[in-house]
């Protein structure tokens, strides 16, 4: 290994650069080998989609945070000292005693120059994040792809989520004004709410009691520090697995779980990625130039006594808002050897939440399960494929709605002119009802939608020419798929349920774990009981054989008994769920 | 490039033959039928359209330049007079410039990526994630040996079993402090005690004015503080402790006064002046908006409804218990006082609250 000697003969057998760039590139090379990191990535190819772009989105939302907050962080004084308010604008806040924090937010919105439109801009940018994130987690649920090999960046995923809560809710706070301190009000009143520990972590979180002078620059570490970094970190770790595992791609002709089919990073994604960073960025810019949002001084500084009526959360905080709004609040404090359960907040605040942040956490590990089904996934589903999953996500989906919509139930009746009473009972049922009905909705969607691909497939599309037999007979002629579309609608898996050992073994004794296979059975029928298989080439050469002129009966008829649960162990009753 | 559009020989769904079928499809699946041949754009095969869209794209950056220097010319032609509309026409140009300056670059990036850049679509290669098996015995392997070169001749429990209480008692020197210190005094019994004692004087919400029965009319709500030195409601002490001991005061009809919350042989109302706490037993917010009809005191924040002629019980929302009562009494210059602290701790619950 004379590695002087190797040097010098790799250097010659190059020719030595003489462009600026090729010394340049050189240079970097001897001392990186970033040469290697070229040639790895320049001309990777990724696929395309519209909706890819999702988690883009809250990528460049969060840069636009980073940027405008740094701005922000140059004014912002995270102190909750009192102090006059010098500023001669507002009128109504001069004089005042407000806090530093508070009158650091009025100076730098009045004051700094471009302080309001960067104020405005972070706001915004807070918004669309969560939106983003959001879209883009439902984007990866509904196809599918937190499968097999991406569980643990689903998992990367939701912890993003949770904080970005964490970074909405701290910001939010920060500013010291009567929103953002009744919402810390409200914190600690669910915080007092958790058993045995719950009064101690109101002192920790407020450092004393509410609010005390420490929750704001504590908040101030979390929201510009602890947070962002954790962020920054779980990005990186997020892309670097999105890298590793090669992103997924929607099903089409020649895509497969063996292969990635799209364009490469250098030019396109270069391109379309700065590209779609500037755009994000230049209408979050719009945003904040145009729409005022969160005018602190209309709210005055934070006074424990004034609240404002019709005064809202941001949107991501709505769903907790409306929980805590629609419990019901008689017979449901408990006193228990003298200690207080008040599950009138511990039930909406915590115990909701965690029910969809457990769903979320447990469903990929819990999909695989019931498929009993280990396989690398690189091509995604159809949403109408899985009609279970697509159901499930569905139903929370609607709950999430409901119980946000429920956080300005105050508005809607106003503006309705109906009473908050009756609202409240209306939502009250439909907290229970909407995630059912929707879950059935959905399947039945599903099923419907994955039979009319059958039905194409077998018979074709309707083309609008009727033709007259011989004999007398009219019939529409049908125009066969083409070899893309057919693939499109046939590709894919209809899982049957889970099949189990006998419940004896060969010598005829009960087998251990029997009962835990029964109950995993069950849940693995629940999902694919009901199924659409899809159709085989022989199906669509019996169906040709059948000749083209009864296609329109047999695909009214035919094709649907054949369709639903044309697997081995099912029961065509569906309405066992 | 567009000859690797077809290579595809890593397709999985390969045609197996099925049985001695008759008809032309032998397979019980159907055959992948490869990637969609590249469909030519305008500007592919017509220079002068591929011309156009080059000077689009030019121009859009150009615009991008001049948004950019639009803004500086608005920070500079254009300052903030102070004045709420000139920070706001301010805010609108600055943002207006940078606007353009953003999306200009951006729409041009993507109109160049769709317009210009060849978009044949590759095909390449995906490998399994899991690392071969040789790969893993290696690995195995030199983990072994890494193990065996740690050099331990004694016990190796004992050994593990310190390095492993040292990693584990390390943080408590740090946590202990800092736990310590975090939550100030910890002593959570001051969520049951307010600054209000026998004698305090009722006054208004913010004036600080004391306020005699005398004043109080039928049916107008009043927000209620104790009493204290201006210079104490300067402090940040006063934010906390007011935080606890705002008190909402309404007079209603004598008839009308269904209950209070007094108990046997006490009087805690006075002439129909009731005074409750005004922090909401459900979370904590302040209970403000009066409906003089229902005398109905309605918590905006999740709508809990208390009845204030009816001992402040929760009619409606998410509250439990009513809202503790302040009991008043008028002294000899005609001022309203308190006849003690709150009889309960105010405000949401919490697990020793009756402890
Ligand atoms: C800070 C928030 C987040 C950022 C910045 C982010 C960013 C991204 C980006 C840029 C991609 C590749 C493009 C795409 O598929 O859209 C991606 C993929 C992915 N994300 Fe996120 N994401 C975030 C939150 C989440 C959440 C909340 C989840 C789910 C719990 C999640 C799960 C995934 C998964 C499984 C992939 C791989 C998708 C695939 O290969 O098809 N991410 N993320
Ligand atoms: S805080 Fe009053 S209803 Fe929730």
């Amino acid at each position: 290994m004379s590695t002087a000697h190797d040097t010098t003969t790799t250097a010659a057998a190059a020719p030595a650069p003489t462009t600026r760039t090729g010394k340049a590139a050189d240079y970097l090379d001897q001392r990186t080998g970033i040469g290697g990191v070229v040639k790895e990535f320049a001309r990777k190819v990724f696929p395309d989609h519209w909706s890819f772009m999702l988690g883009e989105m809250a990528l460049y939302s969060f840069i636009a945070l980073l940027i405008s907050g740094v701005f922000l962080t140059m004014f912002f004084e995270p102190s909750m000292a009192l102090t006059q308010f010098e500023g001669e604008y507002p009128a109504t806040a001069t004089g005042q005693t407000v806090s530093v924090a508070y009158a650091s937010t009025l100076e730098m919105s009045f004051e700094v120059r471009g302080g309001l439109l960067m104020r405005q801009v972070h706001h915004w940018s807070a918004l669309i994040f969560m939106a983003s994130i959001v879209v883009h987690m439902m984007r990866v649920f509904f196809t599918g792809a937190f499968r097999k090999p991406r569980e643990l960046n689903w998992l990367v995923g939701f912890t993003l989520l949770i904080l970005g809560l964490a970074a909405g809710f701290s910001g939010y706070s920060l500013p010291d004004d009567v929103l953002s301190g009744n919402g810390l009000r409200i914190t600690d009143g669910v915080v007092k709410s958790i058993p045995l520990i719950g009064s101690y972590m109101s002192y920790m979180i407020f450092g004393g009691e509410f609010p005390g002078e420490h929750i704001i620059p504590r908040l101030f570490t979390v929201h510009i520090l602890l947070v962002p970094a954790l962020i920054v970190a779980l990005i990186a770790l997020h892309l670097f697995l999105m890298v590793l595992h090669k992103h997924t791609q929607f099903p089409g002709g020649g895509r497969t779980d063996k292969n990635v089919v799209g364009y490469p990073a250098l030019p396109v994604y270069v391109a379309k990625m700065t590209g779609n960073f500037f755009i994000v960025f230049g209408v979050l810019v719009l945003m904040g130039a145009t729409m005022a949002i969160n005018n602190v001084w209309n709210y005055g500084p934070y006074d424990p006594s004034p609240v404002s009526a019709g005064a809202q959360p941001d949107w991501y905080m709505l769903f907790l808002e409306g929980s805590l709004r629609l419990m019901p609040g008689q017979g449901t404090e408990w006193v228990i050897f003298g200690y207080t359960l008040p599950l009138n907040v511990l039930i909406p605040a915590v115990v909701v939440p965690g029910i969809l942040f457990t769903f979320l956490i447990v469903y990929p590990f819990l999909e695989a399960r019931v498929t009993g089904d280990k396989r690398e996934h690189h091509v995604l589903d159809r949403p109408r494929n899985v009609p279970v999953r697509t159901a499930l996500g569905v139903a929370f989906l609607s709950d999430f709605i409901l119980l946000a919509a429920a956080g300005s139930n105050d508005l809607i009746a106003t503006h309705f002119g109906m009473s908050i009473n009756e609202i409240t009972w209306v939502y009250r049922i439909l907290f229970f009802l909407l995630p059912v009905a929707a879950f059935v909705v959905t399947k039945r969607l599903c099923l419907g939608l994955q039979r009319k691909d059958r039905e194409l497939v077998l018979h074709g599309h309707e083309s609008g020419r009727i033709v007259r037999y011989a004999n007398g007979e009219y019939v529409e002629v049908h125009t066969p798929l083409d070899d893309q579309e057919r693939w499109m609608r046939v590709n894919y898996d209809a899982p049957a349920p889970l099949e189990i050992e006998p419940k004896m073994d060969a010598r005829g004794v009960k087998r251990k774990g029997y009962g835990a296979d029964k109950r995993w059975q069950g849940l693995s029928r629940f999902f694919y009981e009901d199924r659409v298989e899809p159709v085989t080439p022989a199906q669509l050469a019996a169906a040709h054989s059948h000749g083209d002129h009864d296609a329109l009966e047999a695909g009214g008829q035919q094709a649907a008994p054949a369709a639903v649960g044309s697997g081995s162990t099912t029961g065509t009753d569906s309405q066992e769920h | 490039m567009s000859d690797m559009n077809h290579t595809n020989d890593n397709s999985a769904e390969v045609t197996t033959p099925a049985g001695a079928g008759t008809d032309v499809v032998q397979s019980d699946k159907f055959t992948d039928p490869g990637v969609p041949a590249h469909r030519p754009r305008l500007t592919d095969v017509d220079p002068r359209s591929a011309k156009r869209n080059e000077r689009i794209v030019t121009f859009l950056f150009a615009l991008s330049c001049l948004g950019a220097i639009g803004t500086i010319v608005a920070y500079v032609a254009v300052p903030p007079e102070g004045s709420t509309g000139s920070v706001r026409l301010s805010t609108l140009l600055l943002g207006a410039g940078m606007a353009v300056s953003l999306l200009g670059i951006g729409i041009a990036g993507i109109h160049w990526a769709k317009a210009l850049m060849v978009d044949t679509e590759m095909v390449q290669d995906r490998h399994p994630i899991r690392s071969s098996d040789e790969v893993r015995a290696d690995a195995v392997r030199d983990l072994n040996e890494g193990l065996e070169d740690s050099g331990v001749v004694g016990r190796r429990g004992l050994l593990k079993g310190a390095a492993l209480s040292a990693l584990a008692l390390f943080p408590l020197t740090i946590a202990v402090p800092l736990i310590g210190s975090v939550g100030g005094d910890w002593n959570i019994s001051k969520f049951k005690h307010t600054i209000w004692k026998k004698g305090t004087r009722l006054a208004l919400d913010p004036s600080g004015r004391p306020i005699k029965a005398s004043d109080v009319n039928i049916g107008s709500a009043f927000h209620v503080v104790p009493e204290t030195t201006e210079e104490f409601r300067q402090s940040h002490e006063w934010i906390t402790e007011k935080s606890k001991a705002v008190v909402l005061m309404v007079r209603v009809r004598p008839e009308d006064l269904k209950s209070d919350q007094s108990p046997e042989g006490e009087q805690w109302s006075y002439d129909g002046i009731v005074a409750y706490s005004k922090i909401c037993t459900h979370v904590g917010c302040p209970v403000a908006l009066y409906e003089q009809q229902t005398h109905h005191l309605l918590c905006p924040c999740h709508q809990s409804t208390f009845d204030v002629a009816d001992s402040a019980k929760v009619v409606f929302g998410p509250a439990n218990r009513p809202l503790p009562q302040l009991p008043i009494a008028v002294d000899d210059e005609g001022y309203l006082v308190a006849q003690d602290d709150f009889a309960e701790p105010i405000g949401p619950s919490f697990w020793e609250r009756l402890k």
